[in-house]
């Protein structure tokens, strides 16, 4: 019988000329990541290749880019959170010295709707004189009235947030299963709960923002962004198409789901240069990052969830406020649950339009909110029950993978420590230990491409305009062609970043692993294809029945005398080497959409000061097949400091008075660093310990679902982290801290409310 | 921040010419931690810095049998790692750790932690002209407002809490504060009659006119049988003001009767 083939794409020399040939090859075996024990490189625990230069500061960010007679923008940024702008004159600020170029970003008579909304922007020969042109421009508002807290919007009587829509409450949306007010009234155990999960904000540690340069219709963008691509796409619209504009992120300091787009900061700088006829970089000021860009939307709801005696929860009956800003957001507990599903189950959702600006994804998109608002429901039913929280979610959820990520955290997190009745711990200093759960997609497409290069010198680069969001893209970039070409890391030089690379793809939804690591993964496949060719001609074999062994060396089966080593071989390639770039069609097995993952969380609560304490907090994810443990962990742990920071600092500020967000900086707003999350990291490895009762730390594991395919988890490493501490601390002193997050004064008010239900 | 010129003075005599008598005008550049936010943020913008770390003999630091003397531009780590302090005079040293981060106290001085301005997010707010800087009312007095960190005791007609935890311990320690008036003559004030409420005048914190300079701070040596303790309760474990701190100073005779005690609270109060 005849072998399948495929072609595939190849250089050759042909009378001292390379020539593009398609070559037919033998189809090998479906493309599959390998048994995870006979893999050198893949799933271990290595450090990325660019840690080095982002710690000693040789990474280049867009901010770092300094280019000759370069300018610097800024904001004009409204100072009401509620007004008509009657006029705008940039006069004033153009007659300043150094000042080369003003736009506007909205017009006379348009209404800004928040606190920081751009209105124009400056660019001057320092960041200085920029911040003196913008307090030049002279802009005459109509204020009107304002309303920032979601509550009060609901009002029939408060102020209108927009002119265009009859009401802040909009959007209104809801479904019904099975019979709600029957179970309601049937319910052995109920509560009746009103929840808010916090509006947050980004902090990118690099803010949003690019430095560009025109040269004629050319432009060059250093984006910090999290789609190269994309936000090529947008620079497009100012240069008559995309090929007139390249993208550089070689590295980048976060976007969190705030940076696809090139925001209104990208379309006044591209702006602002053409005027100013010299390259630009406006990255936001810290105060312009908190006020003018997104947030993560809040929640509130109210909660009816009703059990039988044996735990079954029977009902559930949700209302859900998504505080929108000034647009539209909604969050997964529209639905009316979040992963514990209730028999029958209502649910009414409304946006609410608040004069506190856009929103946009963060880190999970409204997980985190339904999670934690859940969560503490469903904890507040199990000590109505008298039930342990764990059983309680098991009785109502059976997927065998989340159970066991359950059974498995709960033991290494020390699950009978809790107190068995919420609050019963002795003392003023109470331990609590408290779970939450996630659930994700993480799957891939296909999109960006991948291209390895390899020259007769055996230097072996690839190639993909992927950026790295900072989850350490090039290390698989770089261990993909290694593991697959025999070779050491250092052997294969990772390039990503760069919009000519080929078609990009967006950092977001944790898709871009599974989307990129598959096309890597048959690039490289198809570069050893090639190089086998190459071999069996030098060898006199026939291509499949070369095999390659560590070191790269090529080599025939069954007689490893008859052999080229890797120098040898890359040296019979044409001058100009070879190049490879597979078909992701033969890839999209490589990868699955469908993770889950719990978090575990002690603390303790001094209840005298209202002061939370993170003892020790547990990521136990799963992920499919790992492509680099040390990096998969980082990912949890990362998703655990920022969570710790959402349940228990971060705390936006509006001012009720004047509109305007008191805390736009990291002074008060409060961030999670390493003394807030218990310094250390600690590293487990099978078989897994139970942590001591005086362990403190971030502790993760990478929960082994051998699925054999790749999907993404920087997402849902954070959603159950503030669930895990509220439900912690209703654990530590009996009851929740229902508006998040658990600052001090929070926890202080909810005992006090406490001791007011008992007396 | 707004261009302005910038001196070295050489004398305090100078510094206080340099300063002149327009308080918006100029200001007095220390370590720089406070002042530097206060312009980036544009809460002020003098025309002149002037710059007193240029200023012979303000930064000794000398413990005798007398007491202790600290120069106005020691730093706040200078105080934490010396280790007669935290013997004799505990609640300053736990005090000065306990400020910001390494690299704030690394730079910053006593002299700049006892006269740097308050941290209400209204004061802070460049657009929001309060009572502290000229205008009518106290915003986080406003019915509404958001006032979660401004006073509890003895505001009005402003709500600020004064930031230093310097100033609490040394209340507690019963220092004395040390300046130089505009005419450059040295004059004393206890640190307790050192801060100002608002309702004394609440554009400032402290007794100093503009022009006078801060030049030490000195302590007595304790009395046999003294112990003090500075305790910070703060919202954040790392760099954070405090929400609420405590000094205590307790002297106590041989057989264990607490013959003087002096507690001050910071964070709570326009002053300590
Ligand atoms: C992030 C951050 C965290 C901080 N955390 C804390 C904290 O936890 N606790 C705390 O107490 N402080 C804190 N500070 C405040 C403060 O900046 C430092 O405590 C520091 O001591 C200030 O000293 P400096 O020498 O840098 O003062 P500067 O910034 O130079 O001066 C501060 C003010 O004092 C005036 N001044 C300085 N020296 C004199 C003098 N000799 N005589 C008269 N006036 C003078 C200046 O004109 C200025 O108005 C923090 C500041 C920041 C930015």
């Amino acid at each position: 019988m005849q072998q399948k083939t495929k072609k595939i794409k190849s250089v050759v020399v042909e009378n001292g000329f390379e020539k593009e040939v398609e070559i037919e090859v033998p189809v090998g075996p479906p493309a599959s990541w390998g048994d995870p024990k006979a893999l050198r490189l893949l799933g271990k625990r290595n450090t990325r290749p660019d840690g080095p230069d982002k710690v000693t500061g040789r990474a280049r960010y867009a901010s770092d880019v300094i280019l000759p007679g370069m300018c610097y923008g800024r904001f004009v940024m409204s100072p009401y959170p509620a007004a008509k702008i009657k006029s705008i004159d940039l006069g004033p600020a153009e007659r300043i010295n150094g000042v080369k170029a003003a736009v506007l970003l909205l017009q006379p008579g348009a209404d800004v709707l928040y606190h920081g909304q751009p209105v124009a922007a400056i660019a001057a020969i320092t960041p200085e004189i920029a911040e003196d042109a913008i307090r030049a421009v002279r802009v005459e508002y109509e204020t009107r009235p304002h309303v920032v807290d979601l509550v009060k919007a609901t009002n029939p009587n408060a102020p209108k947030v927009r002119s265009d829509v009859p009401s802040n409450v909009q959007y209104p949306g809801g479904s019904t299963k099975g019979d709600v007010d029957g179970a309601l009234k049937s319910a052995a155990a109920m509560i009746h709960e009103t929840y808010e999960a916090q509006t947050r904000l980004h902090c990118c540690l690099e803010t949003h923002g690019h430095t560009v340069k025109w040269d004629g219709d050319k432009l060059t963008v250093w984006a910090s962004t999290q789609f190269v691509t994309g936000v090529r796409d947008e620079f497009a619209r100012d240069t008559g198409g995309p090929q007139n504009v390249t993208v550089i992120t070689e590295h980048m300091g976060g976007g969190f789901g705030s940076k696809f787009g090139r925001g209104t900061e990208g379309i006044a700088v591209a702006q602002l240069a053409k005027k100013a006829n010299a390259p630009v970089k406006f990255l936001l000021s810290r105060a312009e990052e908190q006020l003018a860009n997104y947030r993560g939307p809040g929640v509130r709801a109210e909660i009816k969830l009703g059990a039988s005696a044996d735990g079954t929860l029977t009902v559930g009956d949700v209302k859900v406020w998504n505080n929108g800003g000034a647009s539209n957001a909604n969050s997964p507990l529209d639905q009316g649950f979040y992963i514990i599903e209730p028999q029958a189950r209502r649910v009414q959702r409304w946006g609410v339009l608040t004069n506190t600006g856009g929103t946009a994804a963060l880190r999970a998109p409204g997980h985190p909110q339904a999670a934690v608002i859940w969560d503490m429901a469903l904890d507040a039913l199990a000590a109505k029950l008298n039930m342990d929280p764990l059983e309680f979610r098991k009785k109502n959820h059976n997927d065998p993978v989340r159970v066991a990520e359950w059974d498995l955290g709960a033991k290494v997190i020390g699950w009978n420590r809790r107190q068995r009745t919420p609050g019963s711990a002795a003392g003023t200093r109470k331990r609590g230990v408290g779970m939450g759960s996630a659930t994700w997609g993480g799957g891939g497409s296909k999109s960006a491409d991948c291209t390895i290069e390899i020259k007769p010198d055996g230097k072996v680069r690839a190639y993909s305009a992927v950026q790295d969001l900072g989850v350490g893209v090039r290390l698989y970039v770089q261990s993909i062609p290694a593991e697959e070409l025999g070779l050491q890391l250092a052997d294969v030089e990772p390039i990503i970043g760069h919009s000519t690379f080929g078609p990009g793809k967006g950092s977001g939804g944790s898709t871009t692993t599974a989307s990129v690591a598959p096309a890597i993964k048959m690039s490289a496949v198809q570069a050893r294809e090639q190089l086998a060719i190459v071999a069996a001609k030098k060898l006199g074999a026939k291509p499949e029945e070369i095999e390659v062994v560590p070191r790269g060396r090529f080599q025939v089966k069954g007689s490893p005398a008859r052999g080229l080593a890797w120098k040898e071989l890359c040296a019979l390639l044409p001058p100009s080497g070879i190049k490879a770039k597979g078909d992701w069609n033969e890839a999209s097995d490589l990868q699955a959409s469908g993770v889950r993952g719990c978090t575990f969380v002690e603390v303790e609560v001094d209840t005298e000061t209202g002061k939370v304490t993170v003892i020790k907090a547990l990521g136990v994810q799963d992920c499919g097949f790992v492509l680099n443990r040390l990096q998969a962990e980082n990912q949890v742990t990362g998703g655990i400091i920022q969570g710790i920071g959402t349940a228990i600092l971060e705390d936006r500020r509006m001012d009720n008075v004047t509109g305007r967000m008191l805390n736009p900086n990291f002074e008060d707003y409060k961030l999670c660093g390493s003394f807030e999350s218990g310094g250390v990291n600690i590293t487990l490895d099978p078989p897994y310990r139970t942590l001591g009762p005086e362990e403190r730390g971030i502790a993760t594991i990478i929960f082994d679902n051998p699925t054999g395919k790749v999907s993404g988890i920087g997402e849902p490493a954070i959603i159950g982290v503030q669930s895990a501490v509220a439900n912690a601390i209703f654990n530590a002193i009996g009851v929740h801290v229902k508006e998040q997050p658990a600052t001090p004064d929070r926890v202080l008010a909810a005992l006090a409310s406490l001791k007011g239900g008992r007396a | 921040m707004k261009a302005f010129q910038f001196v070295d003075v050489r004398d305090l005599k100078s510094a206080s010419q340099a300063l002149g008598r327009n308080p918006d005008s100029t200001r007095i550049l220390a370590g720089g931690v406070d002042l530097v936010s206060e312009l980036k943020d544009r809460i002020i913008e003098p025309e002149l810095l002037v710059n007193i770390k240029t200023i012979p003999g303000l930064n000794g630091l000398k413990m005798d049998a007398k007491g202790l003397s600290i120069g106005a531009l020691v730093t706040l780590d200078t105080l934490e790692f010396h280790t007669g302090l935290w013997k004799s005079y505990t609640a300053l040293a736990e005090a000065a750790q306990s400020v910001g981060s390494p690299q704030i106290r690394n730079v910053g001085t006593l002299g700049g932690n006892l006269c740097q301005r308050p941290r209400c997010w209204y004061y802070r707010d460049e657009a929001i002209k309060c009572i502290k800087k000229g205008g009518s009312k106290c915003y986080a007095a406003e019915e509404d407002a958001d006032n979660k960190f401004n006073a509890i005791l003895g505001g009005g007609p402003s709500y600020i809490v004064h930031p230093s935890d310097c100033a609490t311990a040394l209340v507690a320690l019963g220092a004395t504060v040390k300046y130089s008036d505009t005419q450059g003559q040295i004059r004393s004030v206890s640190a307790d009659e050192f801060f100002l409420l608002p309702k004394e005048n609440p554009a400032q914190e402290t007794v100093l006119r503009h022009g006078e300079i801060v030049t030490e701070v000195w302590l007595p040596a304790p009395a046999e049988g003294t112990r003090s303790t500075y305790i910070k309760f703060k919202e954040k474990d790392s760099f954070d003001w405090a929400v609420s701190a405590v000094a205590v100073k307790v002297v106590a005779g041989p057989s264990g009767l607490v013959r003087d005690v002096s507690i001050v609270l910071g964070g709570v109060a326009p002053k300590p």
